[in-house]
């Protein structure tokens, strides 16, 4: 992995650290009496906290999977080069808009 | 027969951390999807939601929540490894994150309806 990967991928990582372990709280709290969408979107709509951590959550993401997708890729598979990198940079490309929307999704009334 | 060098706590930390990351990263797009129902109100939401109560998708549930837990746990040790001045013993570290992901599912299991 180049040194540019690794640190983003580390770095990416650490944020993670954060937000991953917020994000377990927060299931295993939601899913106390079931899930409804009233209660998932009383927590989030019109809340900018709620936009903000969640938006950071999705750019890491979006960084540290398709990185960690290329190692697995690299080692288990024939798949390298720059196929592999163009692949996987459209792939970020896709969480950071599908991640987005899903957050947007739930903040906007 | 497993070779010597895969029967390593350190391999099983980087197989497992492997095999949980996979899983999380084809889910991701999945949740991201199912989420932006929500842009077309709370009852296309509530009827995704519905889903749910069927006991295959908890238990696919219970096994990401397993995964991201444990992902996070073996996450932990190699930022441990690298940037702290620890003298790490990998099979109790191993063995911490098997744990904390098995609490994280128990916690799930005894919340979840």
């Amino acid at each position: 992995m180049s040194a540019a990967l690794f640190i983003a991928q580390r770095a990416t990582a650490v944020v993670l650290a954060f937000a991953v372990t917020f994000h377990l709280a927060t299931i295993i709290y939601a899913v106390r009496g079931g899930l409804t969408a009233a209660e998932v979107l009383g927590r989030t709509r019109g809340n900018g906290w709620f936009l903000a951590l969640y938006a950071v959550f999705v750019l890491a993401v979006a960084i540290h999977s398709p990185i960690g997708l290329r190692t697995i890729a690299r080692e288990w598979t024939p798949w390298r080069g720059r196929s592999l990198d163009f692949a996987l940079a459209g792939l970020s490309a896709l969480l950071v808009a599908m991640g987005l929307a899903a957050a947007l999704a739930l903040y906007l009334p | 027969m497993i070779p010597a060098s895969r029967r390593q706590p350190g391999f099983l930390a980087a197989l497992l951390h492997r095999l949980t990351g996979l899983a999380l990263a084809v889910f991701l797009p999945l949740h991201f999807l199912a989420l932006a129902t929500a842009l077309r109100g709370a009852d296309a939401l509530d009827r995704f939601l519905a889903i749910t109560a069927n006991p295959l998708v908890k238990l696919a549930e219970l096994a990401l929540v397993v995964a991201l837990a444990l992902h996070l746990a073996l996450g932990l040790r190699v930022l441990a490894v690298e940037f702290l001045p620890l003298r790490e013993r990998t099979a109790t570290a191993v063995s911490l994150a098997l744990a904390a992901a098995g609490a994280a599912g128990l916690a799930f299991l005894l919340n979840v309806r």
